[in-house]
């Protein structure tokens, strides 16, 4: 009797593929993650440039234009790097917290909070003006990851003494900062009743490549600074530690199952707060490094976003302290170019819909998918 | 400064909050954290006001809303039910592909000009209650008065009758409610719909009712993530969710209106004589947000409630656990 029935359904005329979706049981191959990021960078670019001949844009030259204007001179992409710079150190910030799985969305905050630690040492003053570059450079360096370790202590004890939800006063922490630093612009440091602070004195400024045109003529216009130094030490320290010392691996137990790592005797509540403020510290190193190799003054909009962009970076990075370097530098070519596209909201769609389609491409790192024939099955 | 009025806003002012709130509070109970909230919202803002410029009909503005934001919050369902990511995640980056996509799309909406609104009335009898009349019932945007028929109705909804229960059981044991015969999949992709509508509607009553306009990321201000927030507050209940939603609405118009009067509480008003404490003003909503959190949790820890058991899990039909 059921023989019969399943010889008829055979016979019935059917699509001899289908596509079958099981659970990956092996670890996918070492290229894998690497694969599907691609895949997943190359499907938003699709995407986006659905969108924008949706809005009336010609996606073709928007992207050549993107190229252009980011990589296609050392002038522009040491501008490029400008950029990087920020999103690098914010990319780490966000890698070490979320390898905790805690997430940090504060980093913008963070990153403001940093900006006006840095400022406070020129602008108080707390140095002479007569004090070495050196002795600047430190104190400013020290005073921004302390006050971005401040910004990123706050919501780590609420979360370690009262369980509040560190994603939700991360980001009021954010709106917090931001009126916090106008506050000072607006009201303490401003010049002559402008929106920003007098420019700092030459001796507060990162050194730049521009600087050392004098002995080396093509580094002229050059405006990489020393933060980039900062960005790439940040990130071997945080792989060090991440890697090679007890207290990562305090960290990556606690992400992977932090019941594991209750039963190990390792304080959870404990690691909340110092991740938070190591967190936090290199988030306002970020600001600190932008306001004096950059900016070179107290303003408001110091940032495009560099806090929510940092969060895509470490995503896209899967974590990794020097696969962070390598794609904040492409997503500080999309924010190097965003400025001049328009409309202007292209850039933060785009990351958008990276981040999207990064996560829904993960869903192929836990299942494997294949297209079986029919009759394989039977 | 009239108490009266900033009372009277503020109530205006916390029906966006409701809205949302309440929507979350959906998608929770289902076990899905959606914390798109903010970019639904905006898309929502931005697709009520480009909708009501184009027709020149409110209503359908409003209609064009809840759609767009439903169907934006079926990309985090899809990403975090049948693709099993995470929520965090997932719901990040669709708020942020929603703050994208409608700053792309409303370019130039700011500066449209001005459309048809939606209409503001006072309810009689109910409008003569002394003070109560005034602050609720006088004047208000019909938004305001949807409101509050809105929120007993969802109270009822979730606790009183059989879908309500089979939306909370799907929230706290899947795979129970998943015996019972009840759809976990299609019950969560369902909620996670209704909180996108529900944050469209909250983005199409601040665009065409309580502040109109479109201001791109100023539109929301991050009322998205105060929302977010109000829901830990209310503990997934609605009624404790109307009740944070107007303290907080009554709030941020306190601060806009503080710094109006010479005098305050018979004192030289220190917000009057130096505008710049304004900015210290600006932090309160965002720092209550966080003294509320932390009064939530306390209270939560006391009374051994927590959220929804398998919220931010996904379900997995034949997997061990919940």
């Amino acid at each position: 009797m059921s023989e019969t029935t399943s010889s008829q359904t055979s016979q019935r005329k059917r699509f001899p593929y289908k596509i079958q979706i099981e659970p990956r049981l092996k670890e996918a191959p070492k290229w894998y993650p690497f694969a599907l990021s691609l895949g997943a960078i190359l499907l938003s670019l699709l995407i986006v440039a659905g969108v924008i001949s949706l809005v009336g844009g010609n996606p073709w030259k928007t992207y050549q234009h993107i190229a252009k204007a980011s990589f296609g001179s050392l002038g522009v992409f040491s501008d490029t790097m400008v950029k990087a710079i920020p999103l690098m150190l914010i990319g780490l910030a966000c890698s070490l917290a979320f390898r905790m799985r805690l997430w940090n969305i504060g980093a913008e905050g963070q990153f403001y909070l940093g900006a006006f630690g840095a400022s406070a040492v020129v602008l108080t003053p707390l140095l002479p003006e007569t004090a070495p570059k050196w002795v600047y450079i430190l104190y400013m360096a020290i005073a921004g990851m302390a006050l971005g370790a401040i910004w990123g202590f706050i919501p780590g004890f609420l979360k370690a003494k009262f369980n509040v939800n560190e994603i939700i006063s991360t980001l009021m922490m954010n709106y917090i900062a931001v009126a916090w630093n106008n506050y000072f612009i607006y009201a303490i440091w401003t010049e002559g009743g402008f929106q920003m602070s007098k420019m700092f004195p030459k001796v507060a400024w990162l050194p730049r490549l521009t600087d050392f045109a004098s002995k080396f003529k093509p580094l002229a216009g050059l405006t990489t600074h020393l933060g980039l130094v900062f960005a790439v030490l940040a990130a071997v320290v945080i792989w060090l530690i991440l890697y090679r010392s007890r207290w990562g691996y305090e960290i990556r137990l606690i992400g992977d199952n932090p019941r594991a790592a209750e039963y190990a005797g390792i304080s959870i509540k404990r690691n909340v707060v110092w991740v938070m403020m190591l967190s936090g510290a290199l988030a306002g190193l970020a600001g600190m490094s932008e306001i004096t190799g950059v900016v070179h003054r107290l303003q408001g909009a110091i940032s495009p976003g560099y806090g929510f962009t940092g969060i895509i970076v470490a995503w896209l990075a899967k974590l990794n302290p020097f696969a962070v370097i390598l794609v904040a530098i492409l997503f500080g070519a999309l924010i190097l170019a965003g400025r001049e596209i328009q409309p202007s909201g292209i850039p933060k769609m785009v990351q958008g819909i990276i981040l999207v389609s990064l996560i829904a491409s993960d869903f192929f790192m836990r299942y494997k998918i294949s297209i079986v024939r029919r009759a394989e099955e039977e | 400064m009239d108490l009266l009025i900033v009372l009277q806003a503020g109530v205006a002012s916390g029906t966006v909050l409701l809205f949302a709130t309440i929507g979350e509070i959906f998608s929770e109970r289902s076990g899905v954290l959606n914390l798109g909230v903010e970019g639904m919202m905006l898309i929502g803002a931005m697709a009520a006001f480009s909708t009501a410029l184009k027709t020149g009909n409110p209503w359908l503005g409003v209609l064009v809303a809840m759609l767009a934001g439903g169907l934006v919050s079926q990309i985090h369902a899809f990403i975090s039910i049948t693709l099993q990511a995470d929520q965090v995640v997932s719901g990040l980056s669709v708020s942020f592909l929603g703050t994208g996509l409608s700053l792309v799309l409303g370019e130039g909406l700011s500066k449209a000009g001005t459309v048809s609104l939606l209409p503001n009335f006072s309810i009689p009898l109910l409008s003569q209650i002394p003070l109560i009349g005034k602050i609720f019932f006088t004047n208000q945007s019909i938004m305001v008065y949807i409101g509050y028929l809105f929120f007993p109705l969802c109270w009822y909804f979730i606790t009183r009758t059989r879908p309500g229960m089979h939306l909370r059981a799907v929230g706290e044991f899947p795979s129970a409610a998943d015996a019972l015969g009840i759809n976990v999949y299609r019950t969560r992709y369902g909620y996670v719909f209704v909180g996108g509508m529900l944050a469209g509607l909250a983005g199409a009553t601040i665009s065409l009712a309580i502040s109109p306009g479109w201001f791109s990321e100023l539109t929301t201000a991050g009322q998205g993530w105060i929302a977010v927030g109000l829901v830990i507050f209310a503990q997934w209940d609605p009624l404790r969710a109307a009740t944070g939603s107007y303290i907080f609405g009554a709030l941020r118009r306190l601060v806009l209106d503080i710094q109006g009067p010479t005098m305050l509480l018979g004192a030289r008003n220190p917000f009057y004589y130096n505008p710049y404490y304004g900015f210290f003003l600006q932090m309160i909503p965002y720092a209550f947000t966080i003294i509320v959190l932390i009064l939530g949790s306390r209270e939560a820890m006391r009374k051994r409630i927590g959220a929804p058991a398998a919220l931010g899990l996904p379900y997995i039909r034949g997997q061990r656990g919940l």
